[in-house]
C-alpha cells in the first residue's frame, strides 16, 4: 500500500526583501495511514511551513508531494481547495469558529463547499458533533461554549467530511492542561478508530501521546523516532481519581 | 456551494450588522426613490399636459386685441377693441392652413329662469367656436346658420348652468332671461370639466355672436363689429408657428400698421403654453434624475467602503473558509452577494419610498398617478447592478487572500 503522505526533496523558499529564506530544504518524509505523528521544533524550524504544504495551503518551491497517491504539489488554487475539502481536516490553535453560527452550522461549513444536499449535511454535522461528545450542544454558539468545547466543535468540523488526515496546528495552545489532556484523549480515540493524525506542536507534553515524533530544525528533519505513546485517557482517569480523593480528604477535614 | 446557500449566508451576514447595513443602504434608497418619483412625476405631468391640450382643442391659436399707443401713452393689452369679426373672416379666407376661425365676445351676467337665477359667463359665438374647441352638444342642437345671421334670441347652456337653473328638468325649449333679454334654450353642451387653471368650463351660456353683441354684452360703441378675441384653429399637420406668423402678417396689413408700429393685437399659441408647462415638469424630472444619479453613485461607494471594511474584519473567516475547501470563486460570490443584497434591499425600500413620494406629488399637483411596473423592475435591477459594480473590487480582494496569511490575521 502506498503511504498516505509522501514528500520527496520538498523545498520551500521565501523572498524577504533581497534575501531568500529557506523554510524547508529537501525534506523527504512518509506517513502511513493510521499513524499518529507529532511534528516538533522551535519556531523558525520549518515545521509550520511543512504543515502548510502538507495541508495544501501552500505549494513547495520544488520537490514532490503525493497525498493519498496523488501528486498535489503542482495543482492550481481551485484543485488544492478541493483536495483540502475532501482529504484534509484542520484543527487550529485559535479554533477559527464563526461566532454568528451555532455549533451545527459551523460543522456544516465544509459540507456546503463539498456541495452536499441540505438535509444530509445537517445529519452528518450532528453525527460528527456526537462523535466528539457534543451531541447535546448542537445549537450553542461558540461564545456559549468553553474553550475545550469550542476546540471539540473544530475537531468535529475537521472530521465531518471524512478526511484522510487530521492536521492539528498547536491544538492545545489556547487550552489549560486538563482540557489539553481531554483533547489528546479524543485524538487518541479517533486515531484508534483509524483516523491519521498529524499534530504540530512545540510542547513535549503534547508530543508524548504520539507514536512517532519528527523534529525539525533549520528547515530539515533533525530526527524521526517512534515511541510508545502515553495513554491520555488513563492519565485523565487518574487525574479524576486524584481529584476525587483530594475532594474527599478536604470534606473529611471539614 | 449552491446558490440558495450563498444567498442565505449573505442575508445572515447582513443581519449581523443591522444598523450598519441599514445606513449603507440609505444612499441606494434615496437614489431609487428619486428614480421612481422622477418617472412617475414626469409621466404624470406629460399626461396632464396632453389632457390640457385636448380639452382646449388641439392646434389652437388665440388672437386677442393688443395694446394701443395714444399720444405716447401705452395702454395695456385688451385696452382697445381692435379685432373684428371681419378680421376673423379674412384669416379664414386668406390663410390656407387655417381650418376655422371663431370670433367671440365674453362677459359675465346674471341669468334668470322662472324663480331661479345664476351668475355665469356669457359667450357670444358663431359655429366656428364649437369646432375650434372640439365641443359638442349633449342634447338639443347647435345654432342654425340662419339664427346666427339674424341674431336670433336662442341660447345653449353648459351642464353647470343647466343643473342650477333647471334642476331635474329638461332645459330644452325653456326660456332664460339674460339682463332682461329672453333667450330660448335650444341645446345643452356635453360635460367638459375643469380647465387647466381650475375654472369650471361647464358654467357657461352661449348666444349667437350678433345677438350677444347687440343685446347682452354691447362691448364697444365705437366699432359695432368688434370682438373680444378670435380662436384660430390650424389644420392637422400644419405648423402652428407658421400659421401664427401668417396671422400676424395678415392682421398687421389689415390694421395698416407701419413697420415701426407695435402689433395692436396678440397671438398666443396654446401648444406653446402647454409646452412651457411640460418643460418645467421636465426640468423637475431632470433635477430628480441628477439627485438619483448622484445618490446612487454615493450609495455605491458607501457599499464599497463597507464591504472593504467587512473584508478586513472577516479576514480570518475568509482564511478558514479557504482552508476547509472554499474556492476563490466561492469567496468572491459570497461577498458579491452581500453587496448585491445590500443594494437590492435598498432598491426595494427605495421603490416603496419613491411610490409614496410620487403619490404625494400627484396629490399635491393634481396630476394623475402614473407608476409604471417597468420602472420599478428597472430601479431594482439597476440598484442590484450598482451593488455588483461597487461590490466587485472588495469581493475580488477577499477572494485573492492567501489562506495562510488570512488565518494568521489578528
Amino acid at each position: 500500500m502506498a503511504p498516505l503522505i509522501e514528500t520527496q526533496k520538498l523545498t520551500r523558499l521565501y523572498r524577504l526583501g533581497d534575501e531568500t529564506v529557506t523554510a524547508l530544504a529537501d525534506v523527504s518524509l512518509t506517513v502511513d495511514a493510521g499513524e499518529f505523528v507529532a511534528v516538533m521544533g522551535p519556531s523558525g524550524s520549518g515545521k509550520s511551513t511543512f504543515m502548510n504544504v502538507v495541508g495544501c495551503l501552500d505549494r513547495p518551491t520544488s520537490g514532490s508531494y503525493r497525498l493519498d497517491g496523488e501528486e498535489v504539489s503542482r495543482l492550481d488554487a481551485d484543485r488544492l481547495a478541493a483536495v483540502r475539502n475532501r482529504k484534509i481536516g484542520f484543527v487550529f490553535q485559535q479554533f477559527h469558529l464563526l461566532d454568528r453560527l451555532d455549533a451545527l452550522s459551523n460543522v456544516e461549513l465544509p459540507l456546503i463547499y463539498a456541495g452536499a444536499d441540505r438535509r444530509g449535511r445537517r445529519e452528518r454535522a450532528a453525527e460528527a458533533l456526537r462523535r466528539v461528545g457534543l451531541g447535546d450542544r448542537l445549537h450553542h454558539r461558540p461564545t456559549q461554549l468553553s474553550g475545550g468545547q469550542q476546540q471539540r466543535v473544530a475537531v468535529a468540523r475537521a472530521l465531518v467530511n471524512g478526511p484522510k488526515v487530521l492536521l492539528a496546528d498547536e491544538p492545545t495552545g489556547a487550552l489549560d492542561s486538563r482540557t489539553s489532556l481531554e483533547l489528546m484523549a479524543l485524538f487518541q480515540e479517533l486515531n484508534r478508530e483509524g483516523v491519521t493524525v498529524v499534530i504540530v506542536t512545540h510542547e513535549p507534553d503534547v508530543a508524548r501521546f504520539a507514536a512517532r515524533v519528527v523534529r525539525f530544525r533549520d528547515g530539515c528533519v533533525l530526527s524521526d523516532a517512534r515511541q510508545r505513546p502515553a495513554d491520555a485517557a488513563a492519565e485523565l482517569a487518574a487525574l479524576s481519581a486524584e481529584k476525587a480523593e483530594a475532594d474527599a480528604a478536604a470534606e473529611a477535614a471539614a | 456551494m449552491t446558490l440558495l446557500d450563498a444567498v442565505l449566508s449573505a442575508l445572515d451576514a447582513l443581519r449581523l450588522h443591522k444598523l450598519r447595513s441599514a445606513l449603507t443602504m440609505l444612499g441606494i434608497v434615496i437614489g431609487v426613490a428619486a428614480v421612481i418619483a422622477m418617472i412617475a412625476v414626469g409621466g404624470g405631468a406629460r399626461q396632464q399636459v396632453v389632457a390640457q391640450i385636448r380639452s382646449l382643442g388641439a392646434n389652437l391659436l388665440v388672437v386677442t386685441p393688443g395694446n394701443v399707443t395714444q399720444s405716447g401713452v401705452r395702454l395695456g393689452a385688451g385696452a382697445a377693441s381692435t379685432l373684428t369679426d371681419e378680421d376673423a373672416a379674412a384669416i379664414m379666407n386668406e390663410i390656407p392652413s387655417v381650418q376655422v376661425t371663431a370670433p367671440f365676445l365674453r362677459g359675465g351676467a346674471q341669468v334668470v329662469a322662472g324663480g331661479a337665477n345664476w351668475a355665469t359667463t356669457i359667450y357670444a359665438v358663431d359655429l366656428g367656436w364649437f369646432e375650434a374647441r372640439e365641443w359638442e352638444v349633449e342634447s338639443g342642437r347647435l345654432f342654425e346658420p340662419e339664427e346666427l345671421s339674424r341674431g336670433a334670441q336662442v341660447a345653449i347652456i353648459g351642464q353647470t348652468v343647466a343643473a342650477n337653473l333647471f334642476p331635474g328638468m329638461d332645459p330644452i325649449g325653456e326660456t332664460v332671461r339674460v339682463r332682461n333679454v329672453p333667450f330660448r334654450i335650444v341645446g345643452v353642451m356635453a360635460r367638459k370639466g375643469q380647465s387647466s387653471w381650475g375654472q369650471d368650463q361647464d358654467d357657461v351660456l352661449f348666444v349667437p355672436l350678433v345677438a350677444g353683441r347687440q343685446r347682452v354684452i354691447g362691448r364697444n360703441q365705437a366699432n359695432a363689429r368688434a370682438v373680444g378675441a378670435i380662436y384660430v384653429k390650424v389644420r392637422d399637420g400644419e405648423s402652428l408657428s407658421m400659421a401664427e406668423a401668417d396671422v400676424k402678417a395678415l392682421l398687421r396689413q389689415r390694421h395698416r400698421l407701419q413697420p415701426h408700429q407695435e402689433d395692436d393685437f396678440a397671438v398666443r399659441n396654446l401648444a406653446e403654453i402647454a409646452a412651457t408647462r411640460e418643460a418645467s415638469a421636465r426640468t423637475l424630472a431632470l433635477l430628480l434624475a441628477a439627485v438619483a444619479g448622484v445618490s446612487l453613485a454615493v450609495g455605491g461607494i458607501g457599499i464599497m467602503n463597507i464591504m472593504l471594511v467587512s473584508v478586513t474584519e472577516r479576514t480570518r473567516e475568509i482564511g478558514l473558509r479557504l482552508a476547509i475547501g472554499a474556492r476563490q470563486r466561492d469567496i468572491l460570490r459570497q461577498f458579491l452577494f452581500e453587496a448585491t443584497g445590500l443594494a437590492a434591499i435598498g432598491g426595494a425600500v427605495g421603490v416603496a419610498f419613491g411610490m409614496a413620494a410620487a403619490y404625494g406629488t400627484a396629490r399635491w399637483a393634481g396630476w394623475p398617478l402614473l407608476i409604471e411596473p417597468g420602472a420599478i423592475v428597472l430601479a431594482v435591477v439597476f440598484s442590484g447592478l450598482v451593488g455588483i459594480f461597487f461590490g466587485w473590487y472588495p469581493a475580488l480582494r477577499a477572494s485573492r487572500l492567501d489562506p495562510i496569511e488570512a488565518l494568521r490575521h489578528t
